[in-house]
């Protein structure tokens, strides 16, 4: 793909299957207490994705 | 629904809903806005009307071919289909896996801006959690915890560290109990740093696996809104705790954090002071302020802020070629893993599986709705009494969210926060319009930078 650079083909629609465990980290608390920052947190799962 | 939009020198295509991430030229960039409603020879037509010679009708027709094959992958124009699933997901029965314990209903400083309003949460007493009441808490979250094994505790406040014996007592007692309950605690604090000494910060290493170090960044801009209660600003006091504490935390996890206002849109600078102080670990957020006050953020502030966020993004950038990486919490991303649909789309986790409990032993929604009192959930004697509200926070997800229907940053943000939507709403399923935009700036940001490693890294091999 010459005019095209996928920086991920994420499948998040894959995650519908092993996902909703509830393990991750909530988000306010990490280091916001003011907003709902969730996208940046981790799985607990990762390595297993 | 794909968004898309230039930042940096980057085109940048995002896909809703499978999170796929492309990096284009402006050929295809033109295309793809063009894709869904025009057919390949309209689309041909307003090519070569907007791009002149630049491109043949074969290279056109070309790279149309390559827009329907990643369409035909599911990287583009993908359906959101999660609806269902998270409807049925929040109709599960909720386990509590996280307390918010507000240590001490008191602070030694007098921030201008404190949603805790110096500890006191709309009018309640200056009053600090007994052992008791945080252990009944504990017993609490453990026996409401279902099969979670993870289990997070926040030591907040007020100032968590005017408790400090009762802290160091609680994490014994969780600690007493792990192997029994078959849980693992993740003890975080929250300081502003006033009270922070040798034997606080060899306990916090041992024990405490992030910690949030309050500050606002210049000393300038700290000392007019971080006050002490005789109205001396606390920058001389606590950085040089902050950086005492940051050199002996080796590789464990902490923050400085701060709060930008009205009166520093010019928070680079800020982020630039705790650079300049050793800080890594570094989180700015907007203060969120009811708009009477004259530090809050105005609607007419966005574009500057924008811009501050650019130039934060640019020197990230830079940051991480030289080797010397800073991590910006708000701009942390992670494209290829990251948290599943659920989490994604289910929200914050408030007033279900997160709570906050005060220093008398009331349970709440979260450390926001703390002293409002129709959000009363119940007490750590009898457990959750108040279900009406619990039900509410559990149908609270991006869509059941009018505002959140059309908007890229959802899988990100959650539908955002409850409180803020309830402080400008007064419904938590609306949204706080100006907190939307800058989380949706920070997400474009956040992309960006990854565009740019990337291309660093393709330059490199």
């Amino acid at each position: 793909m010459k005019r095209i650079k996928t920086l991920t083909a994420s499948t998040m629609d894959k995650t519908v299957v092993n996902g909703g465990c509830g393990e991750c980290q909530t988000s306010c608390q990490s280091a916001c207490k003011t907003s709902c920052t969730v996208g940046n947190q981790s799985c607990e799962h990762k390595e297993e994705q | 629904m794909v968004h898309r939009y230039k930042n940096n020198g980057y085109n940048i295509v995002l896909d809703v809903a499978s999170g796929s991430v492309h990096v284009v030229d402006d050929l295809v960039y033109e295309m793809i806005g063009l894709y869904e409603e025009h057919d390949r020879d309209e689309i041909r037509d307003a090519m070569l009307k907007m791009f002149g010679d630049a491109y043949s009708s074969e290279e056109i027709d070309e790279t149309y071919d390559e827009i329907t094959s990643i369409k035909d992958a599911g990287q583009l124009f993908t359906e959101d289909a999660y609806r269902d699933i998270i409807i049925d997901f929040k109709k599960r029965k909720t386990v509590v896996k996280a307390l918010c314990l507000h240590m001490a209903h008191d602070c030694n400083l007098a921030c201008r801006y404190c949603f805790a309003e110096e500890g006191t949460y709309h009018g309640q007493k200056r009053e600090l959690m007994s052992y008791e009441v945080g252990k009944k808490a504990l017993d609490f979250l453990i026996e409401n915890s279902g099969n979670r094994v993870n289990l997070e505790v926040d030591f907040f406040g007020g100032e968590p560290l005017m408790n400090f014996e009762v802290v160091k007592q609680l994490v014994a007692y969780g600690r007493s109990r792990e192997k029994e309950a078959g849980k693992n605690f993740r003890f975080t604090l929250t300081t502003n740093g006033v009270l922070l000494d040798d034997e606080v910060t060899e306990f916090c290493n041992r024990e405490i696996s992030n910690v949030v170090l309050s500050l606002d960044g210049r000393k300038c801009v700290n000392d007019r809104m971080r006050p002490a209660r005789n109205g001396q600003g606390s920058f001389d006091i606590i950085v040089p705790k902050f950086k005492r504490f940051v050199e002996q935390r080796g590789d464990k996890s902490y923050y400085v954090r701060g709060t930008f206002t009205h009166e520093n849109l010019d928070f680079y600078q800020d982020f630039l002071a705790m650079a300049d102080l050793g800080f890594k670990e570094i989180s700015i957020e907007p203060v969120v302020a009811p708009p009477s006050a004259s530090y809050s953020i105005k609607e007419e502030d966005i574009a500057a802020i924008c811009e501050e966020y650019d130039k934060l993004a640019k020197d990230l950038i830079e940051r991480e070629k030289s080797g010397k990486p800073i991590t910006f919490f708000h701009f942390k991303i992670d494209l290829n893993g990251g948290p599943c649909v659920y989490k994604r789309l289910s929200g914050c986790g408030s007033g279900t599986e997160y709570l906050a409990v005060t220093p008398g032993g009331d349970l709440y929604p979260c450390h926001q709705f703390v002293g409002i009192d129709e959000f009363k959930l119940g007490d750590v004697d009898h457990g959750i009494t108040n279900t009406a509200v619990v039900e509410d926070f559990k149908c609270c997800n991006v869509y059941a969210k009018d505002k959140c229907k059309d908007c890229f940053a959802r899988f990100y943000c959650s539908g955002g926060c409850a409180a803020n939507a309830y402080q400008f709403h007064g419904n938590i399923l609306d949204a706080y319009d100006i907190g939307c935009e800058l989380q949706r700036k920070r997400i474009e940001c956040a992309i960006m930078i990854k565009a740019a490693l990337a291309d660093t890294e393709e330059g490199d091999s």
